[in-house]
């Protein structure tokens, strides 16, 4: 085999990286509230996992590489001091049991209530709003979110639980409202 | 149910083990308050799904961030005004095939998401199926002149899989066949369209995979556009896939 034929690392890195541009943007957005602080953060992102890719193993997961890379940018940047600073403490590990489905979900069949549920999810603490966005918009598996978050498996189940009922909970006043 | 209940979310993220699954499975079938809860969890997944994907990327920075990783070989000075023209040219292209693909993705996960909604919906329904048939032979011939198209269903004789009957459904207000198998307890849709009526230039499925928490596998032969989805296991999911491709073969 020819070694000089094999794509330098810049190329495999684009090639690797580019596809997911419109889904970190859009996580980014999530995370920032804010469209400028969000280019920031995926350009920081892509010039830190740029500049680390040589400690990326082929063959792991690069997308949960990237995401990880960039919400620990976000987490260290203002706006994320801001956004964790109001987390509070309580036992993460607690298997939340699920709250009673009562009807806010059979409201959301009609796709012109997106805002309100956009709304709801705005209003979600960012741990809960990023496991959220993780599961059900990029549709990552457990194993993949736990590597993205640096969280047990235990962990993502039991926050992703409490996530449900939180964004339940806000819809439901909203609705009431 | 409230030993399943608290199962019902790691179900539908399709974390549970495959026993667990099937247990679940049989359970949601037999329990109304359960059914009903999937059904409340299934349609908030699908509705916080389609709210997240909310903002996109200006095509300004999109080609910004490409210029800036994409790695650059050193030229002369010379050859420099070249290069750029072609960076500029490759960055108008490569924005053009990203808008193209992008488009055709969300075609296809409006396409997917319009399936998963017929599955559900006729499930739920009191009358799925217009034709009610185990045989072939009566199953197919019913749709003579309502759709335009026809195709070949396998024989399942000595195989797991039961045809419960089709009836008529549209995809984007293309005329399609919607035939419901049943595999031990679990209902599977088969939708067959003209492969030139579907938008998203789907490709052929090596195998099942999960989208939405249904199994589903894809393909085209001879013109149409085959579509197999559930909640049953990928494996049934590619079993049934196989079957068709191979009557369709035949």
């Amino acid at each position: 085999m020819d070694v000089s034929k094999e794509p330098p690392t810049g190329e495999l890195f684009e090639e690797l990286a580019m596809p997911l541009f419109g889904q970190l943007f859009n996580f980014a957005q999530w995370l920032t509230h804010d469209p400028s602080e969000a280019e920031d953060l995926v350009q920081e992102t892509y010039v830190k996992a740029l500049k680390g890719f040589s400690s990326f193993q082929p063959g792991t997961n690069f997308r949960a590489w990237i995401y990880r890379i960039l919400r620990n940018t976000f987490l260290t940047s203002r706006t994320g001091l801001r956004a964790t600073a109001t987390v509070p403490l309580d036992e993460e590990d607690r298997l939340e049991i699920p709250a009673s489905t009562g009807t806010p979900e059979s409201l959301f069949i009609d796709h012109a209530q997106e805002q309100l549920l956009q709304g709801a999810m705005e209003e979600l603490p960012l741990r809960f709003r990023e496991i959220l966005l993780l599961c059900e918009v990029e549709e990552m598996s457990y194993q993949e979110i736990s590597e993205t978050l640096s969280i047990p498996i235990g962990t993502v189940m039991s926050r992703l639980s409490r996530a449900r009922k939180a964004l339940r909970e806000i819809l439901q006043r909203k609705v009431g409202a | 149910m409230d030993n399943y209940s608290a199962k019902l979310a790691t179900y539908l993220d399709g974390e549970l083990s495959a026993d667990e699954m099937k247990a679940v499975d049989a359970h949601v079938r037999s329990c109304n308050a359960c059914a009903a809860d999937v059904l409340g969890q299934v349609q908030l997944k699908r509705a916080v799904q389609s709210a997240g994907k909310r903002y996109s990327p200006s095509p300004e920075f999109r080609a910004h961030m490409q210029q800036k990783i994409a790695s650059r070989p050193k030229t002369s000075p010379v050859r420099n005004w070249l290069t750029a023209a072609t960076v500029v040219a490759m960055l108008l292209v490569a924005s053009m095939v990203a808008t193209y693909l992008g488009s055709r993705r969300a075609e296809r996960e409006q396409a997917f998401s319009e399936l998963v909604d017929l599955h559900v919906a006729t499930m739920a329904s009191a009358n799925p199926v217009d034709v009610i048939s185990t045989d072939r032979h009566t199953v197919k011939p019913w749709f003579q002149g309502k759709i335009p198209f026809t195709f070949t269903l396998p024989e399942l004789q000595g195989s797991e899989f039961t045809l419960a009957g089709g009836r008529m459904t549209y995809l984007g207000q293309a005329p399609g066949a919607h035939l419901i198998y049943s595999v031990r307890k679990h209902q599977i849709s088969v939708f067959m369209f003209q492969d030139r009526d579907i938008k998203g230039g789907f490709g052929d499925d090596p195998g099942a995979r999960t989208r939405r928490s249904f199994a589903v596998e894809t393909w085209a032969r001879d013109g149409l556009r085959y579509f197999v989805m559930g909640d049953a296991n990928v494996a049934d999911i590619h079993e049934l896939a196989s079957r068709l491709k191979a009557a369709g073969s035949s």
